[in-house]
């Protein structure tokens, strides 16, 4: 469960903040994540930052590609899901 | 008159009635037809075969980024009108209002309409008033009913659709429902985001011209194209399979979408419109929408195929393949 | 990265895990924990991507799913009072409780507003004085410590009017529990993202320590997921079993201890009752008596009678809860149960397990086995 959404913070007023993802904002509690600073990007469910967003994502992804680097890419094609919804509609 | 609200008596058809007739609506609407005063309006200049169709009105907020319910209420009914491959003529507005409007909000809105009203080439020739008790309609709720001649030549049909079509879209997603639900719920929106409410009377015309063997037309308002999709593929019997990369939605939008969970294809828009074409003049009724000022991002969404008919495909952005399912109505919130 | 470059990734990453479900060379069942997963992974199509080797099931991660009626008949009740406000998230709006569901009781004129985040029934109950205003605080982990947090805000301002009705469930006894369930056969977990954050990777080690079932936390792209599906079959292919923690960005080892001491400020662990699988030792959350002022059910006790489940005779929604069986076992599924008419909470809620298959497959997909 547990919708969350990394949102930049704007703004910070005792325990209100003020985030913007993709430029819409929205008032949220900064309770749960006091550390928080204006121009950190935060993980905001329910209305609360939960956590900073560090740059890990990238170098996660960076790791990957290199672990992926020279992998074979044999199933590129979608031929599996297309015959499966030829079946559908045969059915 | 600045701060008059609308009384009861206003509904109630006499000297107050008058003043609201003479001083607020006759002002902002007039015309031969509706001048005269008369129980209905007497159109006698219509011909051929004809369009006809109806819609009501409630949204709340009544006022929002782009527009507000008036806007609404002539654009919907004008878009219904085009959807059927009819140009738009007359339209008549039924008004519900609550005791306790100001004055200066429906003097806004009505004026809204009239511009609307003015834009798309049409005459609103008759309608009605009445005034509800206060608390029992959200300030005022609005009905129109439209007339349009349908366009020679054209056969605009839901079972016309075939295989092998193109689908056609004639902008992003999700602005109208976006810019209405955001409010509700403390978001704030960039200001370049509003509503994408319009009139597409002449976008469809420049469409049909263009590609004459349009097969069908749809605006996808509540339910949003994955509702109008789902329609057309049971209706035609056709398969549908759209790409998700080819879904065109403004990052805000998308933004709106995260927080709050929402499905950009499921979102209604007010101002879109689908459009079911033959492979081969799929490129000329694209341009045609790109020449109007509400379809500069028009793009080729999918097509229709044989395969799993009444099924509505999307292929994901990483190449997975999914259905697209019938919404299932009310748009809330979720956390999960 | 670009869409081409993810495109080119995933279509890398399910190669590899074809090939190590191959090498493998026995059928594996992962579970996914989190109902966010079970969106992401049926609307990024990745079941049909999957070799029939590998099946992904879902678990008890739905907190609208695993709440069980009793406590939907409460929230009925409450909204029933004329001086109530009832404040709830979307997703349990339409959650049947044992005769009628919030939606009906908000048709019947209950006052039910939904909100965004528990903080706005703050707003509800300041413009409300002479109202009870009641959140329903359900939620897992991640949502629990906002729960909370408004219940430390209301003391703060000095708010008499606010109170929760909690359901809160905690994910690690829930694993606990499917883990030493004879029925369940699971060979690796993918564990939620947006709960470790609050707990860390730690309180997870038992599942492989103990159990010797591999898990990874990851988040909620198809990358994501996809990468932590080929992580659990390298580990499968080595023999290893290990907590991965492959969401870096927002996840720790030991989580977010602001959160976890605004939690425990306020709540305590209770054993809790989960929809389908009964009651869990140390699985909820319940106000600490300091609190119990803020607790309706302590607060103002209400009497509920005991529903009538019979409407609901042959709803399998316990054993899909466990991933023992796949929702079109179910003999309601997609008949006498379908989204707009659910008999069952896993097809009401919009990250159900049941209403995600309806929703996305309705079953007529062959999706991976």
């Amino acid at each position: 469960m547990c919708l969350a959404v990394p949102a930049q913070v704007l703004e910070i007023e005792g325990a209100i903040g003020r985030v913007s993802l993709s430029g819409v904002t929205r008032e949220i509690s900064m309770m749960l994540l006091p550390e928080a600073k204006v121009g950190d990007f935060v993980l905001v469910h329910a209305g609360f930052a939960m956590q900073l967003v560090s740059e890990k994502e990238a170098e996660e992804t960076d790791a990957l590609l290199a672990e992926m680097n020279g992998a074979p890419r044999t199933v590129g094609d979608l031929s599996g899901t297309v015959s499966a919804m030829e079946a559908a509609g045969a059915r | 008159m600045a701060d008059k609200t609308v009384q009861l008596a206003h509904g109630a058809g006499g000297k107050l009635s008058h003043e609201l007739m003479e001083g607020l609506i006759l002002p902002a609407f007039s015309n031969a037809a509706l001048d005269v005063l008369h129980d209905g309006a007497r159109l006698t200049d219509l011909s051929g075969r004809l369009a006809f169709t109806t819609d009501s009105y409630v949204v709340q907020p009544r006022f929002f980024p782009g527009g507000n319910i008036g806007k609404l209420a002539v654009c919907g009914t004008v878009n219904d009108l085009a959807m059927t491959g009819a140009v738009p003529r007359y339209i008549s507005c039924g008004l519900i209002l609550e005791e306790g409007l100001p004055f200066a909000e429906l003097t806004e809105i009505l004026q809204t309409m009239k511009r609307m009203a003015e834009e798309a080439g049409i005459s609103i020739v008759t309608g009605d008033t009445k005034v509800v008790e206060h608390g029992k309609a959200d300030g005022l709720y609005i009905n129109t009913a439209g007339i349009g001649e349908l366009i020679e030549g054209t056969n605009i049909d839901p079972r016309s659709v075939k295989p092998g079509m193109k689908v056609l879209l004639s902008g992003t997603l999700g602005d109208h429902a976006a810019t209405v639900l955001a409010g509700r719920h403390g978001l704030s929106l960039p200001e370049d985001i509003k509503t994408d409410c319009a009139p597409l009377a002449a976008m469809v015309q420049g469409i049909l011209a263009a590609a004459p063997h349009t097969a069908c037309l749809r605006d996808p308002t509540r339910g949003g194209v994955a509702a109008v999709l789902n329609e057309i593929a049971e209706s035609a019997q056709v398969g549908i399979r759209i790409e998700e990369d080819a879904i065109p939605v403004r990052p805000a939008v998308q933004g709106v979408c995260d927080m709050l969970g929402f499905d950009p294809l499921t979102l209604a828009n007010e101002g879109k419109c689908i459009a079911f074409v033959p492979a081969e003049e799929a490129e000329a009724a694209l341009a045609a929408m790109k020449e109007s000022p509400y379809g500069q991002e028009a793009c080729i969404l999918g097509e229709t195929t044989e395969e799993a008919p009444g099924t509505v495909a999307l292929e994901t952005a990483i190449g997975g393949l999914r259905i697209v399912d019938m919404p299932l109505g009310a748009i809330v919130p979720r956390i999960c | 990265m670009t869409r081409p470059e993810e495109r080119e990734l995933a279509s890398r990453l399910v190669a590899e895990i074809r090939r190590m479900a191959a090498e493998y060379g026995r059928p594996l069942r992962f579970m996914e924990v989190c109902g966010t997963h079970t969106v992401s992974i049926f609307r990024a199509g990745i079941r049909p991507m999957l070799p029939e080797s590998v099946a992904l099931v879902s678990g008890p991660g739905c907190p609208v799913c695993v709440t069980p009626d009793d406590y939907m008949d409460k929230a009925i009740a409450y909204a029933g009072r004329d001086d109530v406000i009832l404040t709830t998230f979307g997703d349990m709006l339409k959650v049947p409780g044992s005769s009628s569901s919030l939606a009906e009781a908000k048709a019947a004129g209950a006052d039910i507003r939904i909100v965004y985040s528990p903080m706005d029934s703050i707003a509800v109950a300041q413009a409300n004085p002479e109202k009870k205003v009641v959140f329903l605080a359900v939620g897992f982990e991640t949502t629990a410590p906002t729960a909370a947090a408004t219940v430390l805000a209301a003391k703060q301002a000095g708010l008499t009017n606010l109170y929760m009705l909690s359901a809160h469930k905690l994910v690690p006894p829930a694993l606990r529990a499917l883990l030493t369930d004879p029925d369940v056969q699971v060979d690796g977990f993918l564990l939620p993202g947006h709960v470790s954050v609050v707990t860390g990777t730690e309180v997870f080690s038992f599942v492989a320590e103990e159990y010797q079932v591999p898990g990874v936390v990851t988040g909620f792209s198809a990358i994501q997921i996809l990468r932590a599906i080929y992580r659990l079959l390298q580990m499968k292919c080595a023999g290893e079993a290990r907590i991965v923690n492959e969401y870096e960005s927002v996840v720790t080892a030991e989580g977010s201890p602001v959160a976890l001491r605004t939690l425990g400020e306020v709540y305590e662990s209770a054993d809790a009752a989960w929809r389908g699988i009964g009651v869990i030792p140390k699985s909820g959350l319940r106000m600490r008596e300091a609190y119990a002022s803020y607790d309706i059910e302590r607060a103002v006790p209400i009497d509920v009678p005991e529903g009538i489940p019979a409407a609901k005779k042959g709803c399998r929604c316990g054993e899909v809860l466990r991933g023992i069986i796949e929702p079109p076992s179910c003999p309601l599924f997609g008949k006498a149960c379908v989204p707009t008419h659910a008999v069952g909470p896993c097809m009401v809620s919009v990250e159900g397990v049941c209403a995600a298959w309806h929703k996305y497959g309705q079953g007529r997909f062959s999706y991976g086995g």
